[in-house]
């Protein structure tokens, strides 16, 4: 059975539709590439999982309905979310960031130090002084300290020096080696998504037009619906 | 150690130093002056955990520092004149002993708190602070209409109650009480910064959404924090009707709600010793500034005009600069 189970997802911001009918399985341990152009609706898609936004269509996680879930209720069954724009708690030290999350678990911040050793250096800095690529290995810090079963990482890598950007891959990397956590990533660039995803799903006009391994992602499709 | 320590360092000496220095310059009068100033501190620490943490407006925190003049007023009435606060179902009679008074005046505030809490906590903003104001006049109205009580014009109680050990009565021993249980309340506060639950609550200020989606339920952390917050100003209301022996319907009047605002503000908004700077300077320019002139609030507006303009950390913020949130 699938750890999440999006099927004809629909969603909408006011009078004006976003999702129309998106399709999605992630299995433990699974790491998935959610793809499409800008406005897609790939984050409307996270926030719809994560319900931050209400939504119609089947949303299932380990087998619990997440429509009967408020959003901190969804996030207790396992739901990690990484942001869109990092939003660390600016006024908190690094490390209390990470401890304003924390839940019992495997995570903890000796681990979390451990794959992010800048975080480690830095604990006692205000976030708000942290790098643009800092504050998101703190986000995913943060997602982690909750223990989460599926981390979800909206634009994991957006307007991040390549050197961080390495970092964080190698970060997604070593999760997927060492744990059996499932990953659902969002991010523009293609190179890095194929060497770490198992599969891929694309978006267009919030409707899911392709799925399958990234083996079989062409790059005919890539270029019809991604555009790269 | 940072200025921020220092200076909270010094400002708790210059308290612990006061009875040394009334005797010396043979001014008692300073006792009392300081045992108000300690008070009013606690109050504002109380709402400093609400506001400064949790970024809660309340304009009703004169609820809970009435309902713990009340019980009090109401226990202490009861033991003076000798008659039973209720005989049905159960008989429950009047007591002089403070910790049982301290002890009613923090389950009733927290149990208000608690109702408060859960009606406008749904709201934010300008709604929040009305609907805290709203609680708060309602109360006062219930106080001033409350004729078994004193009504409109209190209540007086002739002796100062009991604590095992002291005698209250003896100005000294009181303020070393009430400086007593305020330091323990910035430790408590000081603790609860730093603990997960506090760091949270932080968080759920800044950015509710967020502290949702890690799996909390932002209402909840506030909903807790306001209890606690209510607890604590309401056992500085018991402690204020035992300096004053006298409980009246204006300790639930919405200007006392702003009062205690006004000494978080003054001291600096989330510091750990930022009530106790503002009312520490409230009571003094209460003081000196209201011997000179009747219209001294006047200065403290000007003052307060000048701290929400130009030191937003308030006192503490001025003395000992922006960083030290985390001190």
């Amino acid at each position: 059975m699938s750890l999440l189970s999006v099927k004809s997802l629909t969603a909408s911001y006011g009078v004006s539709q976003a999702l129309f009918g998106v399709d999605l399985d992630i299995n433990p341990g699974e790491v998935v590439a959610l793809m499409g152009r800008n406005g897609m609706g790939k984050s409307t898609t996270v926030k719809a999982i994560c319900r931050m936004i209400a939504a119609g269509g089947t949303l299932e996680f380990a087998g619990q309905n997440l429509h009967a879930l408020p959003s901190h209720k969804a996030a207790r069954l396992g739901l990690g979310l990484v942001p869109e724009g990092r939003r660390c708690f600016r006024d908190l030290t690094v490390a209390e960031n990470l401890l304003a999350t924390s839940r019992l678990g495997d995570w903890d911040m000796g681990r979390v130090t451990q794959l992010f050793p800048r975080l480690g250096e830095r604990q006692s800095q205000l976030s708000a002084s942290l790098s643009g690529g800092e504050q998101q290995m703190l986000a995913i810090g943060r997602a982690l300290m909750t223990n989460p079963r599926l981390l979800i990482l909206d634009e994991a890598t957006e307007g991040l020096a390549p050197i961080i950007r390495q970092e964080i891959w190698a970060a997604i990397n070593r999760l997927k080696a060492d744990t059996d956590m499932a990953i659902l990533v969002i991010d523009k660039t293609l190179a890095e998504l194929e060497q770490v995803c198992d599969r891929a799903v694309v978006l267009e006009r919030g409707k899911t037009v392709w799925s399958g391994t990234m083996a079989a992602l062409t790059p005919e499709i890539s270029e019809r619906y991604v555009g790269v | 150690m940072s200025r921020e320590t220092l200076f909270n360092a010094a400002l708790l000496l210059g308290l612990i130093a006061v009875p040394a220095w009334a005797v010396m310059t043979d001014e008692p009068f300073t006792i009392t002056l300081a045992t108000r100033a300690v008070i009013l501190a606690l109050a504002a620490a109380g709402l400093n955990i609400a506001l400064g943490i949790g970024g809660l407006v309340s304009l009703g925190h004169a609820v809970f520092f009435g309902i713990g003049g009340y019980a009090m007023g109401i226990l202490a009435h009861h033991a003076q004149s000798y008659t039973p606060l209720m005989e049905w179902p159960f008989l429950i009679e009047g007591t002089k002993f403070m910790p049982l008074i301290w002890l009613l005046a923090i389950v009733v505030s927290a149990l208000v708190a608690l109702v408060i809490g859960i009606l406008s906590l749904r709201t934010t903003g300008a709604y929040f602070i009305m609907i805290t104001l709203a609680f708060g006049q309602m109360f006062y109205y219930f106080a001033i209409s409350w004729s078994t009580y004193g009504g409109e014009d209190g209540m007086s109680i002739y002796v100062r109650n009991d604590f095992p050990g002291l005698n209250t009565l003896a100005p000294i021993q009181f303020y070393g009480l009430c400086l007593a249980i305020l330091v323990v309340v910035l430790v408590f506060s000081a603790r609860l910064r730093r603990s997960p639950f506090g760091l949270a609550l932080n968080a759920a200020r800044q950015v509710p959404a967020r502290v949702e989606a890690v799996g909390m339920d932002p209402m909840r952390l506030k909903l807790v924090a306001f209890v606690i917050s209510g607890v604590i100003t309401g056992l500085a209301g018991a402690l204020f009707a035992d300096l004053n022996r006298f409980v009246s319907p204006t300790m639930f009047s919405w200007q006392f709600s702003g009062e205690i605002m006004i000494l978080v503000i003054l001291g600096g908004v989330g510091r750990l010793f930022g009530p106790v700077a503002g009312a520490v300077t409230f009571v003094a320019l209460e003081h000196f500034l209201g011997g000179i002139t009747e219209f001294w609030h006047i200065f403290l507006g000007l003052i307060l005009l000048a701290v929400v303009l130009f030191a937003r950390g308030g006192i503490t913020g001025l003395v000992a600069g922006k960083e030290a949130t985390h001190d």
